[in-house]
Formats: C-alpha cells, sequence, structure tokens
C-alpha cells in the first residue's frame, strides 16, 4: 500500500499548545517531516507526518493528547512548470476529491513532496502512478 | 433479592400513614414550641398557636423557615435540645455566606441509618455486599452517612473516603467492592482513571451498583454510566439540613422513595407559597417528623422537583420525588431566561462524540449575557477533518438551544482539560458576579 500514516492532533487554541507538541515528539526522538495546522476559531487540528509515526502516536497520547490516525499519500512535486497542476488534475480527472494537501520540502533540499489526503487513497495511488508521478512509501519518508 | 428492611413501615397502607404522619406533626410543633424561641417567635408572628395543628392539611398554617435562619442563627441558635444532649455536629460548608451546623441526639443518628438501612435495602444491597463509600468523610455528611447505613444492614464498609482514585480501583478489586457511593461526577472520573489503568469496571472488578447523589445529575448521565460500566446507578438525595443522604431509589428506578413517618414533605409554588398539584414541578419544602436536636419546620429547601403520591410497584406506599432538577441557587438566569445545570447535562449526555465532563460559563459582554458551554472530544470519535468537528459544535448548539431556548456557544475542548472533582463538580462558572 502506497499510502503512509498521518498523525492530527485536537488542539485548543491557547498558547503553548504547539510547543507542547514539539516537546512531546522531541522527548521521544521522533522527527518532524511535514507540519501544517487548520485552524476553526477556538480549536485546530495539527496534522503531521512524523518519521516514526508509531512512535510519535504513542508519544503523544501519553502526553495527553488527542491523536488520531490517517492515511495520506505522499508524493514528489517534479521540478518542472505545472508539476503541481499534473497531480491536481489526474486526481480531478479520474473522481478522485482533495480534501486537503499540505507541500514541504525535504531536508537537503533536494526534492518538493507534497501530502495528499484523498477520498479514495487505492484509486488516487493508482491515478497517480499512472501519470508518472513518484509516491514515497513509509521507508522513504523515514529516511528522508 | 430486593427485600424490605422494615416492611411494617414500608408497606402502611395509606391512609394510616397519612395518620401517623398528622400524629408526628402535632407533637413535633408542641415540642418546637416549646423548646425553641426561634419558632416560638415565629409562630407568634404567624399567629398560629400548637393547638391550631390538629391533623396533617394544618401543615400549611405553619409558616416557612429559610436558609437565612440558618445563617442568622449560627452556631446552634436553631437547636432544640442543649449542647449535652447532641451526639454529633456536621458542617456543610455554605457556598454563599456561612455555614450550616447540623447537630444529631443519638436517636436522630439513629433515625437516619434507618432511613438509609431502608434505601440501601430497595436496591438489593444487604450482608453479602461490599460498599465503597467514596463520598468525603468527616464534616461532610455523605461519607458518615452512608457508613452508618451499610453497616446497619450487615454489608462490609470499605470507608475509602474521597480521593487517592487509584488506589480505590486496586480497592475495589482486590476487596471485591460491589457496590459505591460517590457522586456522579467522582465516579465517571473514576471510570476514566481505571480505563488509564488498563481496569474494566464491567469486566475486572465485582461492582454491580452505585448510589450517587450530592449533586444534581440526570437520567442521560444514568444510561452513560450504566452502559459503560455495567453497573445500575441509583438515585440518592438527602441534604445536611436534612441529615444527610436519606432516600434512594428502589431498584425499579422510578422516583426517589422519601419516608414519610420521617419526613413530611410539600412542593409549593416559590412565588406563592401554595402547594402545587400533585405531578406539577416546584421547590420542595421539608418537615422533619422525628429528628429531636435540630428539627425543621417547612423548611425551604430550594430543590426543584416534583412530587409522586402513587404507591410504587415494589409495593412501597410512601410517596417519591422525581429526580431533583436544581436548586433553585444552582439556577442562572441568562437574558432573562432560566437555566438549570441539569438541563445542559441532560442534552451533553445524549451525544456519544462528547466525554462527560462539562462546565457551562456565563460571562457579560458589553449589556448581552452570553452562556458558553465546554465539552471535552472523546478519542474515539475525533475526526481529523475541521468540518467534522464545525458540526459537531453546531449539533451540540442546535439540541442546547431546542432544550434551553438560549443560544449557547460551544467550545470544544482536548480531553482531560475541564477539572475532575472528587466530590461536588463545579459545573458552573458565572464569571458576571465577580
Ligand atoms: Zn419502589
Amino acid at each position: 500500500m502506497a499510502a503512509i500514516k498521518q498523525i492530527s492532533i485536537f488542539a485548543e487554541n491557547k498558547p503553548g499548545r504547539m510547543a507542547g507538541v514539539a516537546k512531546a515528539l522531541g522527548d521521544a526522538g521522533v522527527n518532524i517531516r511535514a507540519l501544517t495546522i487548520a485552524e476553526a476559531g477556538d480549536f485546530g487540528v495539527i496534522r503531521m507526518v512524523v518519521d516514526d509515526t508509531e512512535r510519535g502516536y504513542t508519544a503523544l497520547r501519553e502526553k495527553g493528547f488527542m491523536v488520531s490516525e490517517t492515511d495520506v499519500l505522499a508524493v514528489e512535486i517534479k521540478d518542472v512548470p505545472g508539476g503541481l497542476y499534473e497531480i491536481a488534475n489526474s486526481l480531478g480527472m479520474n473522481n478522485v476529491n482533495v480534501e486537503y494537501a499540505y507541500a514541504f520540502v525535504t531536508a537537503k533540499a533536494e526534492r518538493a513532496m507534497l501530502i495528499l489526503r484523498v477520498d479514495d487513497v487505492k484509486r488516487a495511488a493508482e491515478v497517480l502512478s499512472e501519470a508518472g508521478v513518484r509516491i514515497a512509501t513509509k521507508g522513504e519518508i523515514q529516511q528522508i | 433479592m430486593f427485600e424490605y428492611w422494615n416492611p411494617r413501615i414500608e408497606r402502611m397502607p395509606v391512609d394510616d400513614l397519612h395518620e401517623l404522619q398528622g400524629k408526628r406533626l402535632r407533637s413535633l410543633v408542641r415540642y418546637v414550641h416549646d423548646h425553641s424561641s426561634f419558632y416560638r417567635q415565629r409562630f407568634r408572628e404567624a399567629g398560629v398557636e400548637p393547638d391550631d395543628i390538629k391533623k396533617l392539611s394544618d401543615v400549611t398554617k405553619l409558616p416557612f423557615t429559610f436558609k437565612i435562619d440558618l445563617r442568622n442563627t449560627y452556631p446552634t441558635g436553631m437547636f432544640c435540645l442543649p449542647e449535652n444532649w447532641v451526639v454529633r455536629y456536621h458542617v456543610s460548608s455554605g457556598t454563599t455566606g456561612k455555614p450550616t451546623v447540623v447537630g444529631y441526639t443519638q436517636g436522630d443518628i439513629d433515625m437516619w441509618t434507618e432511613s438509609l438501612a431502608r434505601a440501601l435495602t430497595s436496591v438489593g444491597l444487604g450482608r453479602e455486599d461490599v460498599i465503597q463509600v467514596s463520598y468525603g468523610y468527616g464534616l461532610f455528611t455523605g461519607g458518615l452517612g452512608l457508613h452508618y447505613g451499610a453497616e446497619r444492614i450487615g454489608a462490609t464498609v470499605l470507608p475509602t473516603g474521597a480521593g487517592n482514585t487509584e488506589r480505590q480501583i486496586e480497592l475495589m478489586q482486590d476487596l471485591g467492592s460491589t457496590a459505591i457511593a460517590c457522586t456522579p461526577s467522582y465516579f465517571l472520573h473514576m471510570n476514566e482513571v481505571a480505563q488509564k489503568m488498563g481496569v474494566s469496571i464491567r469486566d475486572d472488578t465485582k461492582l454491580k451498583a452505585g448510589i450517587f447523589g450530592a449533586e444534581p445529575w440526570s437520567d442521560e448521565t444514568r444510561k452513560r454510566i450504566e452502559e459503560s460500566t455495567g453497573i445500575k446507578a441509583y438515585d440518592i438525595y438527602g441534604t445536611s439540613e436534612m441529615s444527610g443522604p436519606l432516600f434512594t431509589e428502589c431498584h425499579l428506578q422510578n422516583g426517589i422513595h422519601i419516608w414519610a413517618d420521617l419526613f413530611l414533605l410539600e412542593v409549593i409554588d416559590p412565588k406563592t407559597g401554595e402547594q402545587v398539584e400533585d405531578g406539577e414541578r416546584g421547590e420542595l419544602v421539608v418537615t422533619t417528623l422525628n429528628k429531636w436536636a435540630f428539627p425543621l419546620i417547612r423548611y425551604r429547601i430550594g430543590d426543584i422537583t416534583i412530587l409522586n403520591n402513587e404507591p410504587c410497584e415494589c409495593g412501597r406506599t410512601h410517596p417519591r420525588i422525581m429526580r431533583i432538577l436544581g436548586r433553585t441557587d444552582d439556577m442562572i438566569v441568562v437574558r432573562g431566561i432560566n437555566v438549570f445545570p441539569s438541563q445542559v447535562e441532560s442534552v451533553l449526555m445524549r451525544i456519544p462524540e462528547i466525554g462527560d465532563h462539562y462546565q457551562i460559563i456565563v460571562d457579560r459582554k458589553g449589556p448581552l449575557d452570553v452562556m458558553s458551554v465546554k465539552v471535552e472530544m472523546t478519542e474515539s470519535t475525533f475526526s481529523d477533518k475541521i468540518a467534522d468537528l464545525m458540526s459537531l459544535s453546531k449539533t451540540v448548539a442546535r439540541l442546547l438551544k431546542g432544550v434551553l431556548n438560549i443560544t449557547a456557544e460551544v467550545e470544544l475542548v482536548e480531553p482531560g482539560t475541564i477539572p475532575r472533582s472528587m466530590g461536588k463538580a463545579q459545573h458552573v462558572i458565572d464569571r458576571r458576579k465577580v
């Protein structure tokens, strides 16, 4: 399966919550690969991809955070004009809905990656592979 | 399995019961008149003589007693016997103003214990049971009251008191507690802690019954407790002025049996002071019929409930009161509308996506009252999607509006962030008073 696990954390909008998340992960030796925050007034959801999902999940739970795991795809954005369009277009043409997406650049700035949350992960993986888009595996995310 | 502690009294024909009440009321009025300058003066002001009280229905001729009277006569000005008759004091912490001191003769303690022995028997507890008393011991009446009642029926008491929750759960397992007595909010907290310890109350303990009270709670909370832990949850009622916790539902869970030989209850319209029809909501008024150091005549206790005089299917003939909706003191007025925390609770507990704990915050923004309700997310239903979370808070707000008729802001918070309580939970924070 090409999908990787994303960790989502429910967080109230109050000072120090983000720092608390970062500390819990840091103390557990877990590195954050990509992160985004979706806000809605009093609360938000922090979404992240880390190198060791299981350890990160456990560390956050032990610190009392409310966490859940979601299947997402990590795809490489080609370093050419229209790289992102290609991805979005092939999903759209095949009726795969993108619920949200966020991008990050790998540590050595070698590659730009996109985390995609779609309504049909399996179908999205097929469509993207056919379009020649590279999908990163769990192992690769750990290695980046 | 479901027996009577005192079958002759508990199943006494209603007419006989009323006659007994009338007789006891007559001697009580004579007694307080002779023993208390406070009541003597009150009777004089109301133009009533002890001889005017001949039968039960004459009770309405008597003047009311108010909380303020207890405060004004602090500490022992309303006692009807000298202190050397008193074998125990309990003191209730007044949330507003001075505390109330209640004194008990040996006979008063025995009456209290008898009342609870009947109650505990009516929910099927007896000699074989281990009753964990997790109410606070000490000046608060909950701990010692239940303790004596449980011992009287021959059960084994595990007097843990409140707090030290992990140890309570260990002892519950090791000593095989079959029943627990505490506030419903503390039991919910205990269940949370047990889960964190990897202990399932349903599978890993022998607990089968909970006696929950000292704070208003709802049928929806009962459902939640029963479904999540597999125990039967019973409501208990009684305030420190009356002695302490005194009455519970029977195993049929259909109203709290009030022992009419011991207490005379009326439900009145708080505005007019007139008794309301049976089945109508009103304020509870208490007259003690067998209590001597600190008797009460038509005491306005402030709890809102409904009286039901129909004999119960369990065979008990004594009147029942429905679950306490709240206290007139607990009622908050938001934009001119009366809100009881228990109404909010009954809405929240119907929504499986939110946790067991909540807090109501009332504040003033400019000229307007704003009510917000904090509820905790639960891990099992946490969705990563913002839209789901928004729609959850909208659903809660819509259901609250349906019941309360006012708009409340709903704030979703992280689990474990609403303060837990070992005793009475603080469900309302009113910032307008500050
Ligand atoms: Zn009954």
